[in-house]
């Protein structure tokens, strides 16, 4: 190798690496163009190899050969370095306010009636009961006559009935679908009817227009046992209170015999339920009456059964803590976010509510 | 019914306290509603008199009162009339709560006279309803005396509900008598006192209804002296919230009360003739009753009169005109059985409450006629004096000889209990049954008089064209009696031991339960409260005008007894209340949100609809990201369509039609139809007159979706996807259309043009203005080639293309924009 060419490589190195240190990211490419391209410095000096002699060559070839690819290193070095300056800055201007709300989306919410409709539902469905519907207005027959409850009856009066002008009844308890089911359906048959039930009483603790849900269960061998047990099964269940308290209470309807009031145990002072040692009346119950049977054709030599009822509105306060019955109708949206639920949590027995 | 702890034991010999009483009569079925002790709030309450009553130098009706309590001497201000000089009243001193408002008695000063106290009424002690006056104690009552110990009212005063079927219970000894049945006491006995009677009845019974009373006796006693009752009978009464009105009247409340047993009294001097008729009301006539009230008796009401006409409403009131009082002499004591029935209908047709009424409608003890009314003539012997006559009678005494049996078996397979042979039969004894037959399986019982609800006459209501009618009806006669004896069995002891036993089920898991409509309605339920949407509860009533705007209003929806002028017809769609609902909200300031009801809606009073209906009103919601807009009819068809289609409703079959009732924008509604005649939904703009009547905002937005419509998808199995490697290519065109003619008409032309190629067609915009013609209106719409099994060439491309264009232009008359 000649002096001359070392001399030169020399200046090349000399010249070039700091520049390339220290270059931006255009005056980087002008440099790597100046050096590697085409007609670049380097680019020359290789390309002078072919007029040397095979041992120069040889020689010279080594030489610029690693010149190169110390420019080479050095030009991705910088670019890398470059390149890692640039997407910092890209990434500081794009900063987005991340504590800003995202895009509103309004939630839903289940009216907490028809959350509790679900849950009883689901533990009824465990004890193998359907749930059956019925129109709200009645006829007089299905509404107190097949019930044992004839014309003149006391109890007509202490059911606040309305009436419709041409003679209709609005239902005044969900128990006439106990007899459209007798009716069509040959025992065992186990059903609840959830639903829409009218009287004419309206105050703090009254509404015209309330929630039932009726229970009845009719077959062979049903004793006022499985009245108990059933019902001590659901209200545990629904309340989610293991040994909750159950007890029954002598009364009178008129469509069963014996009647029963269905307390539960809880605290008055606290409103814990199962805890305490007050009583709370919760529904109605008992085994339904002969004569209820037998007006819709079944003998009750064979077949006997229970029946209870059950406030829903009254069941769905004590589960939440809801103070005020006038508010579940009254639709205002604040109380029906506050007490709603969530339509992507519905009420199964495997997830628990 | 109430009564006193006092009374109580007069039938009762008993150690339990007022605790072990009160828990086992809510236990046995005669429901405690309340312990009250009237001593407690009357404590402060003082017995004085009116030294001098003078009138108020300054205020006409006003009396200035010096009054004497105990020792001092006060100034009271007394406005009633009958504030007198030396009349022994009832004085609030100053720091008593006046029971009736809670009001604290404070000294003051009225028109310038000192007023240190209060001078009581009856009312205002909460003991009645009599304000016509202050009380005016007897002479001899004790000044300075605690007025409520004086009174006897310093003691327990329990008030039970009486189930209608226990008219038994509605008496003091009644109670008693299921006390000591239930193993609290004694029950004491009763036994008709001998009365001597003299002499042929002055008035004589006529009985023409003998359907409505079966059996009536009464007895004149001449000779008596009305006046005030002693105090026990007066304190008796008091205890119970009755006010003593005179001894004759007492005497029949107070047996009204203690054995269940009504009693009415005539004055014989005010009756017209010597005949006490038993007849239907004539249309026309009227009495006035001794409730204070006009009683217009229908001819199939049964009354008693005499030769003047009605003077008295069988078993519910009796008359002014022929009632006792002070200067009564001669007393006619009417005892008498009236049919249950009659009563009750009577009761209805004319509204009148009373004491009678609730107990003979109830039943009554159909064979202590006689007795009771040898005791109440006794009692008006002892307190009034005079002579007794002979008994006149009508009618005769019904039978009774109700037996029923129990087999002991029953009280495990139908009671669930374990209450023994012996255990059932003693108690049945204790509550006056009486063992006809017994043996190791069963026991026949004779039911007691004064149980009617045991073993009533069969009164079955069947349904019409029963298969198994007869054989029922068997059944329950043969099965009813002893239920009612288990009944009584249990209600006494073994509701609590019985063992709950919880429904055996078949298999572990039971099958859904759920019905297709019950299914549909959770899933859409779900999916509007997904979509932002609050439930509602609302009522199934509302008030006619707002029916009538929604198109209701039917005469046969109408409530013939609404509890409110507002409520008084059953809406025919759920949008009524939601609308109402939504009002509500607006007027509190709350202007932006959706909510729906699932409910029923009514279009007659045989037919109710499932409904899902929504409304939304004001705009989405504000945010920084992304501007709020107004709700509009899109929005409603979008959660109809949501809703169906998470129905499992197959989107590609529903059109959406025009013509919405008249509470929709005409022009800003839809139906959505399956087929031609199958509407499954609604939904629109509301119309803005309406939203004006209901002070909703203009623009709210609705929909109705109609659940009974939609069927039940078809559960068959999935065919496998198509899944082509080829990339789907999109083409967009501009088509121009006539601005009347809908979008959907354009899109569905598309689709058709190539249904296997063709898998998406999305309108992404809708020009009108400068570049397209007037009337017209241009489509931009996105369709989606999805090629199946091999790439499209350019001609295939431009063939589909071409084809597009055409069934555009041929089904909608849609041409390119150029």
């Amino acid at each position: 190798m000649t002096n001359m060419l070392a001399d030169e490589l020399n200046n090349i190195r000399q010249g070039a690496l700091p520049a390339i240190a220290a270059a931006d990211a255009a005056s980087l490419e002008e440099l790597r163009v100046s050096l590697m391209g085409k007609t670049g410095s380097v680019t020359q000096l290789l390309k002078s190899l072919g007029t040397m002699e095979a041992e120069a060559r040889k020689a010279a070839g080594a030489e610029i050969n690693q010149l190169k690819t110390e420019i080479t290193e050095c030009l991705a070095a910088r670019r890398a370095v470059l390149d890692a300056a640039a997407l910092e800055a890209r990434l500081a201007a794009e900063r987005l306010d991340v504590t800003q709300p995202p895009r509103p989306e309004p939630a839903g919410a289940i009216h907490p009636l028809s959350r509790t409709m679900e849950e009883i539902a689901a533990i009824f469905s465990a004890m193998g009961f359907a749930i059956k519907d019925g129109p709200d207005i009645e006829s007089d027959w299905h509404n107190f006559s097949a019930l044992n409850i004839p014309g003149h009856h006391p109890a007509r009066a202490m059911m606040d009935t309305f009436y419709l002008t041409g003679g209709e009844v609005l239902r005044t308890h969900t128990s006439p679908v106990q007899i459209r089911t007798l009716l069509n359906e040959q025992p065992p048959i186990r059903i609840i009817v959830p639903g829409r039930t009218f009287r004419s009483d309206h105050d703090a603790t009254h509404s015209p227009m309330f929630h039932q849900c009726e229970g009845l269960v009719v077959g062979e061998g049903i004793t006022l046992g499985h009245l108990k047990g059933c019902l001590t099964d659901f209200l545990s269940a629904y309340f989610d209170v293991p040994s909750l308290p159950v007890r029954l209470r002598s009364s009178y309807f008129p469509f069963t015999e014996p009647s029963m009031e269905v307390d539960i145990g809880w605290n008055k002072k606290t409103g814990e339920i199962g805890g305490g040692t007050d009583w709370l009346e919760i529904g109605g119950s008992g085994m339904v009456h002969p004569n209820v049977l037998a007006n819709c054709g079944i003998d009750p030599r064979q077949y006997q059964g229970f029946a209870f009822g059950v406030g829903l509105e009254r069941l769905t306060m004590l589960k939440h803590g809801i103070a005020d019955l006038r508010l579940f109708y009254e639709s205002d949206v604040r109380w029906l976010r506050h007490y709603g639920f969530s339509p992507l949590a519905p009420a199964t027995l495997h997830e628990g509510f | 019914m109430k009564f006193s702890l006092s009374w109580l034991k007069t039938w009762l010999d008993t150690d339990a306290s007022l605790e072990d009483i009160t828990t086992t009569l809510s236990a046995i079925g005669l429901e405690v509603e309340g312990v009250e002790n009237k001593a407690d709030t009357l404590r402060p309450f003082l017995i004085a008199e009116i030294l001098e009553a003078t009138r108020h130098p300054n205020a006409d009706k006003l009396q200035a009162c010096r009054v004497s309590a105990s020792g001092a001497e006060l100034s009271v201000v007394c406005g009633a009339p009958n504030a007198r000089t030396g009349l022994k009243v009832v004085l609030a001193p100053v720091g008593a709560v006046i029971p009736v408002n809670g009001m604290v008695l404070k000294a003051g000063e009225i028109r310038g006279v000192k007023s240190e106290g209060m001078l009581t009424s009856y009312r205002e002690l909460g003991l009645g309803e009599d304000h016509e006056g202050i009380i005016e104690l007897p002479a001899d009552a004790p000044v300075g005396a605690h007025f409520a110990q004086w009174a006897g009212l310093d003691e327990p005063v329990i008030e039970i509900a009486v189930t209608p079927n226990r008219g038994d219970a509605l008496s003091v000894r009644g109670i008693a008598r299921d006390l000591a049945a239930a193993g609290l006491g004694r029950l004491k006995p009763f036994t008709a006192p001998d009365v001597k009677a003299e002499g042929s009845p002055p008035i004589i019974w006529k009985n023409e209804c003998q359907e409505a009373c079966p059996w009536i006796l009464g007895r004149t006693v001449r000779g008596v002296k009305n006046g005030q009752s002693p105090d026990w009978l007066k304190q008796r009464l008091e205890s119970i919230g009755l006010r003593p009105i005179n001894t004759l009247v007492d005497i029949t409340n107070f047996f009204t009360f203690d054995l269940g047993r009504p009693l009415h009294v005539f004055d014989v001097n005010k009756i017209n003739g010597s005949t006490l008729t038993l007849r239907h009301g004539i249309p026309g006539e009227s009495f006035l009753g001794l409730h204070g009230k006009e009683v217009k008796p229908g001819e199939h009401d049964c009354v008693i009169a005499d030769a003047a006409g009605p003077q008295s409403l069988a078993g519910i009131t009796g008359g002014e005109a022929t009632g006792t009082d002070e200067a009564t002499t001669d007393v006619f004591i009417e005892c008498a059985l009236f049919d249950r029935v009659k009563i009750a209908q009577t009761g209805q047709r004319t509204g009148i409450f009373s004491d009678a009424r609730q107990r003979f409608e109830r039943g009554i003890d159909s064979q202590l006629l006689p007795e009771a009314l040898d005791a109440a003539t006794a009692m008006v012997i002892a307190l009034c004096g005079g002579t007794a006559s002979e008994v006149t009678e009508a009618g005769q005494r019904p039978e009774w000889n109700r037996a029923a049996k129990l087999r002991f078996a029953r009280l495990q397979s139908f009671g669930g209990s374990d209450i023994t042979a012996p255990e059932a039969v003693a108690a049945l004894e204790r509550l006056g049954f009486v063992v006809q037959e017994e043996d190791a399986e069963s026991v026949t019982v004779a039911v007691p008089s004064w149980r009617n609800d045991v073993a009533q006459p069969q009164a079955l209501d069947q349904a019409p064209g029963l298969p198994h009618a007869q054989a029922a009806a068997e059944g329950a006669a043969a099965i009813e009696p002893e239920v009612d004896l288990i009944e009584e069995v249990l209600r006494l002891k073994g509701l609590d031991a019985i063992q709950p036993v919880s429904l055996p089920v078949q298999g572990l898991i039971q099958p859904p339960i759920l019905t297709a409509k019950q299914v549909r309605t959770s899933l859409a339920r779900r999916t509007l409260a997904a979509r932002g949407m609050l439930e509602c509860v609302t009522f199934s009533f509302v008030d006619d005008s707002s029916c009538a705007l929604f198109g209701g209003g039917a005469e046969g929806l109408r409530l013939a007894n609404p509890i409110a002028a507002d409520l008084n017809q059953m809406r025919p769609t759920p949008l009524v209340t939601l609308a109402q609902a939504a009002a509500r909200n607006i007027a509190r300031g709350l202007p932006d949100f959706g909510l729906f009801e699932i409910g029923p809606a009514y279009s007659d009073a045989k037919s109710q609809a499932l409904v899902a209906a929504g409304l939304r009103c004001g705009a989405t919601p504000l945010s920084a990201i992304s501007p709020a807009r107004a709700y509009d009819a899109l929005d409603a068809k979008a959660d109809a369509i949501a809703v169906l289609s998470a129905l499992g409703v197959p989107m590609d079959a529903i059109t959406t039609a025009h013509g919405t009732p008249d509470y929709y924008h005409p022009g800003q509604s839809g139906a959505l139809m399956q087929g031609p005649k199958t509407m499954l939904a609604r939904f629109g703009a509301l119309h803005p007159s309406l939203c004006q009547k209901l002070d909703l905002p203009p623009g709210s937005v609705a929909f109705e979706i109609f659940l009974d419509t939609i069927a039940e998808p078809k559960r068959r199995k999935k065919s496998a996807p198509a899944l082509p490697p080829f990339q789907p290519l999109r083409r967009d065109f501009a088509f121009l259309v006539d601005e009347n003619s809908g979008a959907e008409a354009v899109l569905r032309a598309i689709k058709g043009a190539e249904r296997n190629l063709i898998t998406g067609v999305t309108l992404f915009d809708r020009y009108q203005g400068k570049g397209v013609p007037e009337g017209q209106v241009s489509l931009a719409i996105a369709v989606t080639l999805q090629p199946a099994d091999k790439s499209l060439t350019d001609a295939e491309i431009e063939a589909v293309c071409t084809k597009i264009i055409a069934e555009a232009g041929k089904k909608t008359g849609a041409t390119l924009r150029g």
